[in-house]
């Protein structure tokens, strides 16, 4: 509750500074604010409780998952501060709709009320349609917002209708009520039909295939800064409040729609990493990626144990933090060069042998390959899956994993093996210090995964 | 504890060397290979004394799932530390004298890959064990990958998605013992105590020896294998064929046989015909190769088969044989290609046919390559007869026919390698050949030091097989 409040000043804070002229001061008390927020945040650990006539709730789930929000969004923030440092004059924009991003998202884990669930996605989903688009002057960024605005207000009209028929059949918004209603005797199918509508927006949020059209051309056309944004933010937090979305409905799901959500989890898989094997553009490439690492969290969301696993917030840190680090190497690159597609890094190894070591780690982690955070996510995810039963969802999601590395290992390859080009790659010590962060953090918890592990 | 200092001090040199200058590189690692080496033979000794005991250690590491930090070493487990340790040096000072570029960070891979190594042979969790596995591919691709000829992005790359397809499906393997194992446990102690329903062993084997068969090359999952050891430096290729192939055949042993016998059983005849297909295969592919890394690669696949369907024997001759001679293969291998290597580094080519008369030019290499291709081909006295003979003795027991066709791989090796000799070694100097440089100090030592090996295990393969006598014997009790 404290946090979403803080954060909502913080917002209205960075858009007086504007006013008073304090421009220079937007980004420091960003960054200084999400600390501080952060703080606030892990404050609430073991103290759950229920805000508002039971609109918002805290509890350990949502204080773990905010923290992952916060922390994706610090990282953002600073990446941000230097990737607009020559858009100076609308800087305090972009800053400010980001924490109001960072808002939707603290109301889509911690809603206890499916009216503030909507008002939450509505929040993240609107703010991300502004910052899709803008760069104003190039028609792809305009294109890509265009397009996320389109589908996406389509998918939460079938949100709110889902919502809709949900109360037309229960008469509340309150998650208690209908997860009594869900465990009783009788269920409408009124109710089924809402509870279907909402898995399809909830599916397009998290762009799994085949609702995920948008999220390709969406991904390279936005500035890639916000690309990192939406694919570790948006993917990490839709997640977090589908799972809880589902933990609701207790029984019913599995027995209603556990098919429907495995099918989605085997099409993403297999769409995404497909359809990642034939992309050029590194932007693009994330994005598939992206639609295949959703395939692993339905997985997840499917196979998990009990309400609340660690499995999908260890999966969930080890895909934010390798994304981040990718694309606070991809954007160094991509601005020296000019050009975002793979070849951009060829001979990246020996102009800057560092950093090519770096991005490779996170592609092996991204592909699941020990001692990295994504291996043990996806360790965690299939034991998980294999414990309930789902054999055969796991070695889906194992053949996957195998079509997965190369692609991966074609960043790797252009890096090490294709000749080098002329263009200097200079990375600015933010970027830096945001890659670093997020290695060390990474293969920390890659070393010590009881840290995650044992929360809840 | 022992354990833990031997893994110690290889990932120690990785770490100095990855901040070491160029010059300094190749002596700091071959300083701490040699350091590791006494470690080694002081470890051999304690293990004479106190047995196995010494070198157990366990940590909790993750307690969810829980994992513990095993490491241990039993008789097999300490041969092929032995071999490893003992091949390391030589494969570093192989490299002096040559040219590299990056020096420092081709020995950081090289020692960080050393330590993997080790881990994969000292770990007694699956998990940890697993994690090791993968660890082992990460230095070597890279290495194959950065300091290999033009073709090795596009072969390590093949390489690099069959084994880890292989080490995934034995995840999933693993993660599957883990959800039957009565305590939630990866131990190597529970696994191998347990009795999984004799149903599920059926297939969660093929899990396992798909993975193992892909390292170890059996056909047919060998396609990788002959142009990655063509592609990749020498000093990869000693380390893939003298050492990691070997945790292939070691995993048979430490995994597969105590946790799936009944799986053992049920497909040996299977593995045998396979294996016993390969080895007469590749034979005959290796009379035809005009390469000589390509012919050693497809030598090698056939002889790690006959070591594959001794151990599927599931008999006592046949185990023995199988540890005897992948310490034989390991060192001859080692051999083999560093001669090809000299001879690269001297004649820029490795075609057969371009390639002749260094008799004339260098006589003492002629001797010493001669010696090494007749431990390969298995002469008495050399170290490749003693495990050659007990394996196939074992085949024959299993099976008159199957053992007469493997018997067969003999001859066929003597063909391939007399043949290449007689053209690489013997008759006139081509007119456009160049000079043979003379044999370098370090050279020198490297393959007397090879050679001294290969005679002293030849002669008494006792030290191998009373080290691992009663390990087997545990081992054959579970079947």
């Amino acid at each position: 509750m404290n946090t979403l409040i803080y954060t909502s000043v913080l917002g209205f804070g960075l858009m007086v500074l504007e006013v008073l002229k304090l421009r220079k001061w937007i980004s420091p008390v960003l960054i200084l604010g999400l600390s501080l927020i952060f703080g606030i945040n892990i404050h609430d650990w073991n103290q759950p409780g229920s805000y508002m006539g039971n609109m918002l709730e805290t509890s350990n789930f949502t204080v773990a998952f905010n923290a992952l929000a916060i922390f994706i969004t610090l990282l953002i923030a600073m990446l941000a501060s230097e990737y607009y440092a020559d858009e100076a004059h609308h800087i305090s924009d972009y800053m400010t709709i980001m924490t109001f991003v960072l808002c939707g998202a603290q109301m889509m884990l911690g809603y206890a009320n499916l009216v503030l669930f909507f008002i939450g996605i509505e929040t993240l989903s609107i703010s991300l349609y502004a910052l899709s688009g803008s760069k104003r002057f190039d028609a792809k960024s305009n294109e890509a917002g265009f397009k996320y605005f389109l589908m996406g207000s389509f998918a939460s009209g079938f949100l709110l209708f889902g919502i809709a028929l949900i109360y037309g059949a229960t008469q509340s918004f309150d998650l208690n009520s209908l997860g009594d209603y869900a465990n009783g005797t009788e269920v409408s199918p009124m109710f089924l039909t809402g509870l279907l509508l909402v898995l399809f927006a909830l599916f397009f949020k998290v762009s799994a295939a085949p609702f995920h059209f948008w999220a390709p051309d969406v991904y390279e056309g936005a500035p890639s800064i916000i690309t990192a944004f939406m694919s570790t933010l948006v993917k990490v937090v839709g997640f977090a409040a589908f799972y809880k979305f589902l933990h609701v409905f207790g029984y019913l799901i599995p027995i209603k729609f556990e098919w429907l959500i495995i099918l989605v989890a085997i099409v993403s898989l297999f769409t995404g990493n497909l359809s990642a094997l034939a992309q050029e553009n590194f932007k693009r490439l994330m994005a598939y990626s992206g639609i295949s690492h959703a395939g692993y969290l339905l997985i997840g969301l499917v196979g998990a144990a009990a309400f609340p696993s660690t499995a999908i917030l260890y999966y969930g840190i080890g895909y934010a933090l390798s994304t981040i680090a990718a694309f606070s190497i991809a954007m160094a690159v991509f601005k020296s060069t000019g050009s975002e597609t793979i070849s951009a890094f060829n001979g990246l190894g020996k102009k800057n042998p560092i950093l090519a070591a770096c991005l490779t780690s996170t592609m092996l982690s991204l592909a699941g390959i020990p001692p990295f955070a994504g291996f043990f996510g996806k360790f965690y995810i299939f034991s998980e899956a294999l414990q309930n039963g789902h054999f055969y969802l796991v070695l889906i999601g194992i053949i996957s994993s195998m079509i997965g590395i190369y692609y991966y290992m074609k960043v790797v390859i252009a890096m090490y093996a294709k000749p080098a080009n002329e263009t200097k790659i200079e990375i600015s010590l933010t970027n830096q210090l945001v890659m670093w962060l997020c290695l060390i953090v990474s293969l920390l918890i890659g070393i010590m995964p009881s840290m995650i592990t044992s929360l809840f | 504890m022992l354990s833990l200092e031997l893994l110690f001090i290889p990932l120690l040199a990785a770490i100095l060397l990855l901040f070491a200058n160029e010059k300094a590189a190749k002596p700091l690692a071959l300083v701490f290979s040699i350091i590791e080496l006494f470690f080694t033979i002081y470890a051999f000794q304690v293990f004479h004394q106190n047995g196995a005991e010494a070198f157990e250690f366990q940590m909790p590491w993750v307690n969810k799932p829980q994992i513990n930090l095993h490491f241990g070493i039993d008789g097999i487990g300490l041969l092929m530390v032995v071999l490893t340790n003992l091949l390391i040096p030589f494969i570093i000072l192989s490299g002096f004298n040559r040219t590299t570029k990056r020096v420092a960070t081709f020995y950081a891979l090289l020692s960080f890959m050393h330590f993997a190594l080790l881990g994969v042979f000292m770990a007694l969790d699956g998990f940890v064990y697993y994690i090791f596995w993968e660890l082992a591919l990460i230095p070597i691709y890279f290495m194959a990958f950065n300091w290999g000829d033009e073709n090795s992005p596009k072969v390590t790359l093949k390489f690099f998605i069959y084994t880890l397809a292989g080490s995934l499906l034995m995840l999933f393997g693993f993660i599957y013992l883990y959800m039957g194992s009565p305590n939630h446990s990866l131990d190597w102690s529970v696994l191998s105590n347990q009795h999984t329903c004799s149903c599920n062993q059926t297939w969660l084997f093929w899990l396992f020896f798909i993975a193992f068969a892909i390292k170890i090359p059996i056909i047919p999952f060998h396609t990788w294998q002959p142009d990655t050891y063509k592609s990749a430096p020498t000093q990869g290729t000693m380390l893939l064929s003298g050492i990691m192939l070997k945790m292939g055949t070691y995993s048979l042993l430490r995994w597969l046989l105590p946790i799936f016998p009944a799986g053992m059983h049920e497909w040996q005849s299977i593995v045998i015909t396979l294996s016993v297909i390969g080895i007469v295969y590749a034979s005959i592919i290796a009379i035809m190769q005009r390469d000589l890394k390509k012919l050693f690669a497809y030598s090698s696949i056939a002889h790690v088969g006959l070591i594959a369907a001794g151990t599927f024997t599931l008999s006592f001759e046949g185990i023995q044989g199988a540890l005897v001679q992948m310490l034989a293969h390991g060192i001859n291998v080692v051999g083999l290609f560093f001669c090809a290597d000299i001879i690269l580094n001297r004649k820029g080519t490795l075609q057969i046919h371009q390639l002749g008369g260094i008799r004339l030019q260098s006589p003492w290499f002629a001797t010493f390559f001669m010696i090494v291709l007749l431990g390969a081909i298995a002469l008495p006295l050399t170290n490749g007869f003693v495990g050659e003979f007990m394996l196939l003795y074992s085949l024959f027991k299993y099976n008159v026919w199957l053992g007469a066709v493997a018997g067969t791989s003999i001859i066929l090796g003597a063909v391939y390698m007399l043949k290449m000799f007689q053209e690489v070694m013997l008759g006139a100097v081509p007119e456009d050949a160049l000079p043979m440089e003379k044999l370098h100090l370090n050279e020198k030592v490297v393959l007397i030091g090879i050679i001294a090996l290969i005679f002293i295990l030849g002669v008494f393969p006792g030290m191998v097989t009373n080290l691992t006598q009663p390990t087997v014997n545990q081992l054959l009790k579970l079947i």
